[in-house]
């Protein structure tokens, strides 16, 4: 008699096989978890443009491909498609463009480069991040939050009852109006927000984990990315170091307060932390210890500290900082790789971190399944040996053929068992 | 002094490099004379790039400079002062993609090496590439794209090129994060890079071929 496993023994045993791999001891075989992104919809059926409208749909899609496919562990929707469509228009978001919105409805959103920080407001923002934020971020991000442009500074309402006064700001018929619009937004992203963690419900009930439900950035990626552009910021390291330095000290206890709380309130232990700028050509080695690395490694550790695991997803090419990033406490983190040599990673952090990922994103998309399969033999010999490895693409996966994803995770079941 | 402007340029002093320029301005040099230092210390940044001395912040620092200069000079550049230029290249992100940093960078070092390059912008339609290249009569002509959706596009840029006979006429680069060999088969164009200096170094490749 063939015994079935409950989906809670599913869900323990997976979740078991996972912390093994990343607390460098052998896990029972390789956990497999392929790092899909807009695949989910391809693979369904649905179109970007639906996964952004449809909360229903993609909420499908994303069952239906983790159904299929089962992994050990699933990715988020919400690290994929951050952003509701419904939400986007009512606040006219500028900082991207979405299907229907600047992209065609079959592609996937993208980020539109600016500065959204001027290289003179640094001060502003270190002296008081939030008050920056809301007067004048917002209001350059959020074509409905422009008006936020006439408020007082925050801080003035620490008078107490000699500000109460200062709710005049509000009555302006244009704030007035923002902030009708933004709370129609909240009632919506709500909607949205319930319908994805009801997906992590049920995938959790039939025995699936999630790779992570928090995520933070590396405090020089957060200005990088999302204040000053990856020119600006790439400029500042000549001609404003202090500050860029200064910046990112500041971000690094707002970042880490955030990702702790989501983390803990979600029970999975595990933080996305995508690597972005910190790169192989993006920055001297030297830059890298000055700007990036401390501030990260202080991120690291920190949630490290409060009993959480860093999932860093260590994008482009990272083969010169391997020595670099081995500073951390040994069997807590994932370092997921994308372009680095992998088998180098291997030996150079094999007994510091557990190694994920090693498919890339062509042979995936443009392969046949034998050719996956002989990828990963390789990835399971070498880099699984003696455990400590996931098996993953090293890029987020949109475009793939089903196949190929097929082979990844099956061959991975039935070859990566541990004698 | 020319060598001062052209070492401080390279080692991306600005100010220091700005003061030299006004400097010299004031002794009533040329102003072409500058530019040409200028562009000598652009070849010593690119070659500094190649050699992994430099990365990404260099290049986009060193132009800023370069830039800053050129508005100092222009004015007072006199008649038609061009500097010649190599061989004609066509550039742009494929449709379906709107990132131009990467292809901005290229375009940047392809101008420095002294190719005339026509940038296209991104989300650029097979036609665009095709009509610029009977305008210009340009031969090479690079494709880039920073996601993997970019590989479909690149392909059907490719095959629509080839449907207008110009395809034995033209080389054809692409280029990218997710780029590689794999992905320039299944594409279809004669050669791939994976950074600004593999495309100069190919434009340099088929230019001499001629
Ligand atoms: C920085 C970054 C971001 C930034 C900014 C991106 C931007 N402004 O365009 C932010 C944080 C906003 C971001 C967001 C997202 N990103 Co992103 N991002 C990156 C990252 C780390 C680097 C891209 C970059 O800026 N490169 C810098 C430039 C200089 O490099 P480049 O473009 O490759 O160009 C060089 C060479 O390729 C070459 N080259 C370029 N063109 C040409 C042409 C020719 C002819 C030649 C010869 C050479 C050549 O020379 C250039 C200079 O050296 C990549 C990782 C990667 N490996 O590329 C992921 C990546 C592109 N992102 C990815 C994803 C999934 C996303 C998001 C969807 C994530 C999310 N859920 O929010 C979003 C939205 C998509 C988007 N990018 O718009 C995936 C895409 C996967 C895929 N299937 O395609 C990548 C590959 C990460 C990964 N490993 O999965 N991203």
């Amino acid at each position: 008699m063939i015994e079935e496993k409950t989906p809670e023994e599913l869900l323990q045993e997976r979740t078991k096989r996972v912390e093994d791999a990343v607390q460098l001891k052998v896990p029972d075989r390789v956990p497999v978890a392929p790092n899909f992104g807009f695949f989910y919809a391809k693979y369904a059926g649905i179109t970007p443009e639906e996964a952004h409208y449809d909360y229903d749909k993609w909420a499908m899609a994303v069952k239906k491909t983790v159904l299929d496919f089962q992994p050990d562990m699933f990715v988020s929707p919400r690290m994929i498609l951050l952003a509701p469509g419904p939400v986007l228009d009512m606040v006219d978001f500028k900082q991207i463009k979405w299907p229907g919105h600047g992209v065609s409805s079959n592609h996937s959103f993208q980020f539109v480069e600016e500065e959204y920080m001027k290289a003179e407001e640094y001060d502003a923002f270190i002296e008081d991040p939030s008050d920056y934020i809301i007067r004048t971020y917002l209001p350059r991000i959020y074509g409905v939050a422009e008006p936020f442009k006439m408020l007082p500074p925050l801080s003035s309402m620490m008078v107490g009852y000699a500000a109460v006064h200062l709710t005049a700001a509000l009555a302006r018929p244009e704030v007035t109006n923002a902030i009708e619009t933004l709370s129609k937004a909240g009632a919506e992203s709500l909607r949205w927000r319930s319908i994805m963690d009801s997906i992590h419900e049920e995938l959790g009930g039939m025995g699936f984990p999630s790779c992570a439900q928090a995520i933070a950035e590396a405090p020089y990626d957060v200005i990088g990315d999302f204040l000053r552009g990856t020119r600006g910021v790439m400029l500042d390291m000549y001609r404003r170091p202090d500050k860029l330095i200064e910046a990112t000290e500041r971000v690094l206890p707002m970042q880490l307060q955030a990702a702790v709380f989501i983390a803990k309130r979600s029970g999975n232990p595990r933080v996305f932390i995508p690597l972005h700028k910190g790169a192989d050509g993006f920055m001297s080695l030297e830059q890298f210890k000055t700007f990036y690395w401390p501030t990260l490694h202080k991120l690291i550790t920190g949630l490290i500290d409060e009993g959480l695991t860093p999932w860093l997803f260590i994008e482009a090419d990272y083969t010169s900082r391997l020595e670099t990033i081995r500073d951390i406490p040994k069997g807590k983190a994932i370092y997921h790789f994308e372009l680095t040599d992998i088998f180098k990673a291997k030996e150079v952090l094999g007994d510091v971190a557990c190694i994920r990922g090693g498919v890339p994103s062509s042979l995936l998309c443009t392969g046949v399944p034998q050719e996956v399969k002989d990828c990963c033999k390789k990835l399971i010999d070498v880099v699984g040996r003696g455990g400590g490895f996931i098996m993953d693409a090293g890029s987020v996966i949109d475009e793939a053929k089903p196949e190929n994803i097929r082979v990844m995770v099956d061959f991975t079941k039935e070859y990566g068992v541990y004698g | 002094m020319a060598e001062d402007l052209v070492k401080t340029i390279a080692d991306l002093h600005e100010e220091e490099a700005l003061r030299i320029v006004e400097e010299r301005l004031r002794a009533g040099e040329d102003a072409f004379k500058i530019l040409e230092d200028s562009r000598n210390a652009m070849e010593i940044v690119g070659k500094r790039f190649e050699n992994r001395e430099y990365f990404i912040p260099d290049l986009v620092y060193s132009g800023e400079i370069l830039q800053e200069i050129a508005e100092i000079v222009k004015p007072k550049l006199t008649g038609a002062n061009e500097f010649e230029r190599l061989d004609k290249v066509i550039i742009g992100t494929v449709a379906g993609d709107i990132h131009d940093i990467g292809k901005n960078i290229v375009t940047f070092m392809l101008d420095i090496n002294g190719f005339e390059v026509y940038d296209l912008g991104v989300d650029v339609p097979a036609q665009k590439f095709i009509e610029k290249a009977e305008e210009t009569q340009a031969r090479i002509i690079g494709l880039s794209g920073l996601l993997t959706l970019a590989f479909e596009s690149m392909k059907e840029t490719i095959e629509v090129i080839r449907g207008t006979g110009l395809r034995d006429k033209v080389k054809i680069m692409i280029g990218g994060g997710q780029i590689n060999d794999e992905v320039r088969k299944y594409t279809g164009a004669d050669a791939f890079g994976t950074d600004a200096m593999s495309a100069v170094l190919l434009v340099k490749d088929w230019a001499g071929e001629k």
